[in-house]
């Protein structure tokens, strides 16, 4: 209750306001309020997500000039024209999203500015939008009988929605589907091969920041009963972007900050500046633009981490709830081949990184991959698990061709995987990274997660995610960061993410580097145990006693070729592998 | 349509291809070299346009005291670094490129009375005090971010954009401003009739492509720009500086934006915030060419050209909504022929 207090006391102020304040307050607070719901989206799409669009003011006018014009020219209610304005709003969303999302990450916000351009000069020269004059006699919003005629009765529907927003955005932050959101941003390819799909993600997270800004614009309309381009211009989207970063793009809450802050510097700045310079224009634009590089040269996160420094907010969860586990994938029997490369070729351009390689891993059994660096072991683990394709060959998994499907597809199948360089989200809790492994064994979406009807579920993946975590030894950290363990401890890390998705094959790209000998021991042990239920695990390492110790066969690579298989003592003797990692004897 | 209108619409597509071409030379290069997707490329246009306008309407334009403060701040952080770091050798060149050179320009802008002078020598000073700004810009905003991802520094470049377009409004006013053409001849060549600007700007426009082309080619510099384009880290290695990369490749965006300013001042009326739609189409023909090549990009600007002056005769209202809505196929076609998977930085 004590941690609640900051938002207990601005919910209460929020609420006396419209009867203490005057008109002018009332309005600057409306203003945010709209603001700040087309800011949260951007926190979402930008901050989180690292996806950004500066055409966020031409959604608030798809919002605005459907409500206004089905209103005015057909009488339609308001309601529906809500929905309506939705709609039309996820249709563009997702046809901009699905030609944009999947080039690099600039073309988005390039495609944006020109959709931002376009639709603004649109609304400015159809006639029935009314051209540059705009649209007017928009109708009152009616509430249960009750009409919001003036700015102090709307004030209480725009922070309702604005709260809501709030509140949907954090519970979806903290969520399955959310930890795949937060993991675009610097984990695109681990996410991919954790089974989550990052294209509809993006597509997701785009769609969402559109329709929170659709809202606005609505509210807009009803509220000012009158609509032009002008609030809807390039310029106005650009700002919205300024607000979530200067907020700090990062935290849902920085967005309302960001809004306040812009908003009442906006209202200052156009009253002192042209005083100052003698001459009428945008001046504060001056002003802004350079506040913002200054911003994002000397503050990247905004202003929210200093005011979260002010006041006590509610700290972290710091326990993980029991829950039922979730089912078990059925293991393949022992023995069963579980995994089957046949002649896999690998070539980036003339450079031949895999050639002709053949493997098979059998259920419960430790394969090992080993070979001089270069060798081409990397990029075998990377051909197998589909996050770079062969160029030619068949790789098999369970009897089913899976060389060229998605990583995610492979993952599915039951294929688990850690990278020879970590690939963790540094700023999340050690369970968090863990649990992303466990995206698979989840099916709910956003929508529940925003409503946290997901919580069951929820909590039944932090419990495996906690109960791998404990079976690699990493219990004691299940709320540090990921970023601030050691690397070896980062790597075993790694191994529970891959547990938590329930897999029959194990890919482990040195596992064991970086660790201490008793480490090795421990992560030796859980190996052989994971073996003795039934995973195949296939394993690239460069320590040998550690290798050796368990592995039930080794394959060795050269120059992208294999140059001997056998079993551990055989592969030891043998002249070839001698010579590729001592040299011959002249 | 007849066929005189189809030829008149035709040139005036190229004419203003050949400048969104210029444009879309600079946006490639500055983002093959430092990644920044450069939206205010189009200011320099405006700038360049308008300082010569200021000229010759007499007056002392604002970019000058822009030129002067900028130097100062630049001088002034770049002392502070230098003295903290113990390299005092330094000052010599921060002095010389930021306080002795803008004052320089100011001596001579107050004292030659500008009006008075030729065509050639107003646009010579409008570019002297132009394109300066850009390695300066570059210095303040987007060297401390250098090794800032794409999308930070996009958001860095609208912020300048931005703080650009209002400085334009307070330096040059809301009006715009056309300046005297380089030539006032006309030609006849059958039925149409082509005037002297409209040969200046398509011959410097080939000129300075084939010029940018021998410099990539072959000069030193020239080949450093391509090697940090290619493999920053690799180039480093090299000994490339990827600061001086940087400041000439935006060195040569900003004199190329402010000569294309330059040469359509005298056929449009060029106002503060004009920078922007101009720079903007060059965006769509470098989009076009994928942000990397050259030939494509020109071509495709002369795309966009024909496409915005035929469509101002068809429906002249909705000319920025077509040019702008192109970028739509362009990107599904750019999507359809791209597949990979990549690492956001």
């Amino acid at each position: 209750m004590k941690q609640r207090l900051p938002l207990l006391v601005f919910l209460a102020l929020l609420a006396i306001g419209p009867s203490v304040l005057p008109e002018f307050y009332i309005t600057l607070l409306n203003y945010i309020g709209l603001y700040a719901i087309v800011a949260i989206g951007l926190v979402l799409l930008t901050g989180v997500g690292g996806l950004t669009s500066f055409g966020q003011a031409a959604f608030v006018g798809l919002g605005a000039y459907t409500t206004a014009y089905l209103t005015t020219a057909h009488a339609v209610s308001p309601w529906l024209t809500l929905l309506i304005g939705l709609t039309v709003t996820a249709a563009v969303a997702l046809i901009l999203g699905f030609l944009t999302l999947r080039l690099s990450g600039h073309y988005l916000p390039l495609g944006t500015i020109a959709w931002g351009l376009s639709l603004y000069f649109l609304f400015g020269n159809l006639e029935f939008l009314g051209g540059h004059t705009g649209l007017t006699g928009i109708p009152v919003l009616g509430l249960f009988g009750f009409e919001l005629h003036t700015g102090r009765e709307f004030y209480y529907l725009i922070w309702l929605v604005l709260l809501g927003a709030v509140l949907a955005t954090q519970n979806l932050l903290d969520s399955r589907e959310g930890r795949a959101i937060r993991a675009l941003k610097g984990g695109g390819l681990m996410a991919e091969s954790m089974g989550v799909n990052t294209a509809r993600t993006k597509i997701v997270i785009f769609l969402i920041a559109a329709l929170f800004a659709c809202v606005s614009g609505w509210l807009y309309a009803h509220l000012q009963r009158f609509v032009n381009p002008t609030p809807f211009g390039l310029h106005i989207g650009i700002e919205y972007l300024f607000m979530a970063v200067v907020g700090g793009a990062a935290h849902v809450w920085g967005a309302l900050v960001g809004a306040g802050v812009i908003t009442i510097l906006k209202q200052w700045l156009q009253d002192l500046l042209p005083k100052l310079l003698g001459q009428s224009g945008n001046f504060e634009a001056i002003f802004f633009g350079i506040l913002l590089v200054l911003v994002l040269q000397r503050a990247r996160d905004g202003i929210w981490p200093w005011v979260v420094r002010l006041i006590p907010i509610k700290a972290a969860q710091r326990v993980v709830a029991e829950a039922e586990p979730l089912p078990h994938r059925e293991m393949p029997a022992l023995g069963t081949v579980l995994l089957e490369v046949k002649d896999a070729c690998k070539r980036f351009g003339g450079l031949v990184a895999n050639n002709n390689m053949s493997l098979t891993v059998k259920a419960g059994e430790v394969m090992a991959l080993i070979g001089p660096n270069g060798a081409g072991k990397s990029t075998m683990f990377n051909c197998i698990s589909g996050v770079d394709p062969v160029t030619s060959g068949e790789v098999r998994f369970i009897g089913e061709r899976i060389d060229h499907l998605e990583s995610r597809e492979i993952a599915r199948r039951g294929m688990g995987r850690t990278f020879q360089h970590v690939r963790l989200l540094p700023t999340m809790s050690v369970l968090e990274n863990v649990a992303i492994g466990a995206h698979l064994r989840g099916s709910k979406g956003v929508l529940s997660a925003s409503l946290r009807l997901e919580r069951a579920e929820e909590a039944r993946l932090l419990a495996e995610a906690k109960r791998q975590l404990e079976r690699v030894g990493l219990g004691e950290h299940l709320f540090d960061e990921a970023g601030s363990l050691p690397l070896g401890q980062q790597r075993v890390l790694e191994i529970a993410r891959a547990l938590c998705a329930d897999p029959c094959l194990l890919l482990l790209d040195e596992p064991a580097a970086g660790l201490r000998y008793l480490e090795k021991q421990a992560l030796a042990e859980l190996l052989r145990k994971l073996r003795g239920e039934g995973m195949g695990i296939l394993l690239v390492e460069h320590d040998m006693d550690f290798v050796m110790g368990l592995a039930d066969r080794v394959v060795v690579m050269e120059f992208g070729e294999k140059i001997s298989e056998g079993l551990p003592e055989e592969v030891q003797k043998d002249p070839v592998v001698l010579e590729a990692y001592l040299g011959g004897v002249e | 349509m007849d066929l005189q209108i189809a030829l008149l619409l035709g040139q005036d597509g190229i004419v203003n291809g050949a400048i969104y071409a210029l444009l879309a030379l600079a946006l490639v290069l500055v983002f093959a070299v430092t990644r920044v997707i450069y939206i205010p490329q189009g200011e320099f246009v405006a700038y360049g346009a308008l300082t010569l306008a200021a000229f010759q309407a007499g007056k002392t334009p604002g970019t000058l005291w822009f030129l002067l403060g900028a130097g100062v701040l630049v001088a002034v952080i770049d002392t502070v670094i230098a003295v903290r770091a113990g390299a005092l050798g330094r000052m010599k060149r921060i002095v010389l490129w930021n306080l002795a050179y803008p004052a320089v320009v100011a001596g001579l802008v107050l004292g030659l009375e500008p009006a008075k002078l030729p065509l050639v020598a107003q646009a010579a000073l409008s570019l002297v005090i132009v394109v300066p700004l850009g390695p300066m810009i570059y210095r303040l905003a987007f060297q401390p971010l250098a090794e800032a991802s794409v999308l930070v520094l996009l958001i860095v470049s609208v912020a300048v954009h931005t703080a650009m377009v209002g400085l334009g409004l307070l330096f040059f006013g809301a009006e715009g401003s056309r300046t005297t053409p380089f030539s006032e001849a006309q030609f006849t060549l059958g039925t149409l009739n082509v005037n002297g600007q409209t040969l200046w700007v398509i011959g410097s426009s080939i000129v300075l492509i084939i010029a940018l082309y021998q410099f990539f080619g072959r000069t030193l510099y020239g080949k450093a720009l391509r090697a940090t384009a290619i493999n920053r880290v690799g180039a480093r290695l090299m000994g490339i500086s990827t600061t001086m990369a940087g400041k000439l490749s935006f060195t040569l965006a900003a004199g190329i934006g402010a000569f294309s300013g330059i040469l359509i001042a005298p056929i449009t009326t060029v106002y503060y915030d004009t920078g922007f739609l101009v720079g903007l189409k060059g965006f769509v023909a470098a989009i076009i060419a994928g942000l990397v090549s050259y030939p494509l990009a020109a071509a495709g600007a002369i795309l966009v050209g024909l496409l915005e002056s035929f469509s101002s005769f068809w429906a002249s209202a909705f000319k920025e909504v077509i040019v702008f809505t192109l970028i739509i196929p362009v990107l599904v076609w750019r999507s359809l022929t791209s597949h990979h998977v990549e690492e956001e930085e």
